[in-house]
């Protein structure tokens, strides 16, 4: 790595970190869950209803017209990131979790036919299981469950097994586990998908913040993320999907904004991706979002990997080194968040132990309980890290955690 | 090493950390009258609880079987010690005592019997643990009133 990461001047980027919790100073240890924001998301978030508010897309007026080339510049700024092949692929949506459900209730309902499937595999988030579920359930696709390894990784012989049918039309699976780390091969799974007549969609909710995303090098059909997790404000996401997909896709949510004319009789739809976005957008938070895609973009990708992959390495030398404690997730290719367990002690009392030394990290079940089943555990804690977290963070949880051991010994 | 976490012994008293390690009372019970399961959805605790009674109605042994954190398991311990001879509309009272206290960290309407919940009232400063603390308490009201299933949300 040459180009040195100066964590002490990110750090200065993110007011919330001068903060004191308990009396000790933050070590927050959970931006897998949501991450913090740095100075120039909220200042471009209050800049911005301070002095050119109004609602977008329809006004005729100054302030209007500025917003909306404000909020609009947040869909060229995720093209960029992205490399998506035009600015009409990207629907801004509210969440990764509603960018999956706009796939099931559209592409699910709207192209695939009842009989086919749909492959997860055993490691996904509830986005990426339930909307899945639901449309099993009201249009007769059939659901398929790729398994994982004791280490955490895809079953790639067992998963190209699943779609050896011709029956699958789609496959969505994480491109990074939110529990494990395990950042899967996107790529391979993509082709193999292919192969086999479905399309492919990645969760990159966690990836996104952790590797640069290119869409066509990736050769996905979908992919769904989150602004939150990317030091950016919440309700506000992204589906990006293939033009010719989007064309063929019936709209999911009606309303105001996604139609080019409408009467009692019928009502006709606007263009790609307008056609996905009924109603006001996330006006603000799309500005948010915008500032926080410049922000990463001005540290770089590979600046942020080669971080995290010290911090990683470091996480899991030092807690491996723990008595007692057991890490979830031993992927060869694995990004900055790391599930482990205490022997003495639950993970909810572990995270209220480490809280009071101003330690936040999440535990529980993740939102995936039927990994959660696969690993035969009923929860765990998580430590998962930022552009912001240091080497000295990561000892300090490994010398609260041992003490932790002692408390409930 | 240990008064780092001082501060904390008014959450994890002894009694809740001994009661977390060794609960007296987790066991199925041979034979029971009623049971029910208690399910925390937010953070996947879950606990059964099992009751026998006594030819007077009264509750005569309670026993459950749980997967949580010290405090979920150390409150059902306490409970099952609180509850035995109680009817059920006491059973009934005496939860909306404990769970007053739960919440607010004091108890104006406790009595010599609340006293062994005591030691649980330090959950009220920590908000999202106050349902560890109840989980077992539904799930027993839930076996009263002949519901299978319950949970604290």
């Amino acid at each position: 790595m040459t180009v040195p990461f100066d964590v002490a001047r990110i750090r200065e980027d993110f007011p919330i970190l001068r903060q004191t919790i308990r009396g000790k100073p933050l070590v927050y240890l959970d931006s897998g869950a949501s991450a913090q924001k740095p100075r120039a998301v909220i200042d471009a978030m209050v800049q911005a209803m301070e002095t050119q508010y109004a609602n977008v897309h329809r006004g005729l007026h100054w302030m209007s017209e500025r917003t909306t080339d404000a909020y609009e510049a947040c869909r060229d700024a995720v093209a960029a990131l992205m490399n998506a092949a035009d600015r009409s692929e990207i629907v801004i949506t509210s969440g990764s979790t509603m960018s999956m459900n706009l796939v099931a209730n559209s592409y699910g309902r709207g192209v695939l036919k009842p009989g086919q499937a749909v492959v997860i595999s055993a490691m996904e988030h509830h986005a990426n299981i339930v909307p899945w579920q639901m449309l099993r359930d009201s249009h007769g696709i059939e659901l398929r469950i790729a398994p994982i390894s004791d280490a955490g990784e895809l079953d790639m012989e067992a998963f190209e097994r699943l779609l050896e049918d011709g029956k699958v039309g789609l496959v969505a699976i994480t491109h990074m586990s939110n529990v494990l780390g395990t950042v899967t091969p996107a790529e391979r799974i993509v082709q193999i998908a292919h192969a086999h007549g479905a399309k492919a969609m990645l969760d990159g909710s966690q990836a996104i913040v952790h590797r640069r995303i290119d869409v066509q090098a990736l050769g996905c059909d979908f992919y769904a993320w989150t602004g939150h997790k990317l030091y950016g404000p919440t309700g506000i996401g992204v589906l990006w999907a293939r033009r010719e997909l989007l064309e063929a896709m019936p709209p999911f949510i009606g309303g105001g904004d996604m139609i080019s004319s409408v009467t009692f009789e019928k009502s006709t739809w606007a263009q790609v991706p307008h056609k996905f976005e009924a109603g006001t957008p996330a006006i603000i938070e799309g500005i948010g979002l915008k500032a926080a895609i410049d922000y990463v973009q001005s540290i770089g990708y590979d600046a942020m990997a080669a971080h995290e992959a010290a911090l990683t390495d470091h996480a899991l030398a030092r807690l491996g080194n723990i008595e007692g404690l057991k890490i979830y997730g031993r992927a060869q290719d694995r990004g900055g968040v790391i599930s482990f367990a205490l022997d003495k002690a639950h993970a909810h009392d572990v995270a209220t132990l480490l809280d009071r030394q101003g330690i936040a990290v999440r535990a529980g079940h993740h939102c995936a309980q039927p990994l959660m089943q696969r690993l035969g555990v009923d929860s765990t804690s998580r430590a998962s890290f930022g552009v912001y977290t240091t080497l000295e963070e990561i000892d300090v949880l490994a010398d609260t955690l041992t003490r932790v051991r002692e408390f409930f010994a | 090493m240990a008064e780092t976490f001082d501060d904390l012994r008014d959450l994890y008293q002894e009694v809740i950390l001994d009661r977390g390690r060794h609960p007296r009372h987790a066991l199925r019970l041979e034979t029971f009258d009623a049971t029910a399961k208690g399910d925390n959805p937010m953070c996947g605790d879950r606990v059964q609880v099992y009751v026998r009674f006594a030819p007077d109605g009264t509750i005569a042994q309670t026993g459950f079987e749980a997967r949580g954190c010290a405090i979920s398991i150390a409150s059902a311990d306490l409970m099952a010690d609180s509850v035995q001879g109680r009817s059920k509309s006491d059973t009934v009272a005496m939860f909306a005592t404990f769970r007053e206290m739960a919440r607010t960290g004091v108890c104006p309407a406790c009595d010599t019997a609340m006293e062994r919940l005591a030691p649980l009232s330090g959950v009220h400063e920590y908000p999202s643990r106050v349902k560890c603390a109840t989980l077992p308490w539904h799930a027993l009201i839930a076996a009263l009133d002949d519901v299978k299933e319950t949970s604290s949300e």
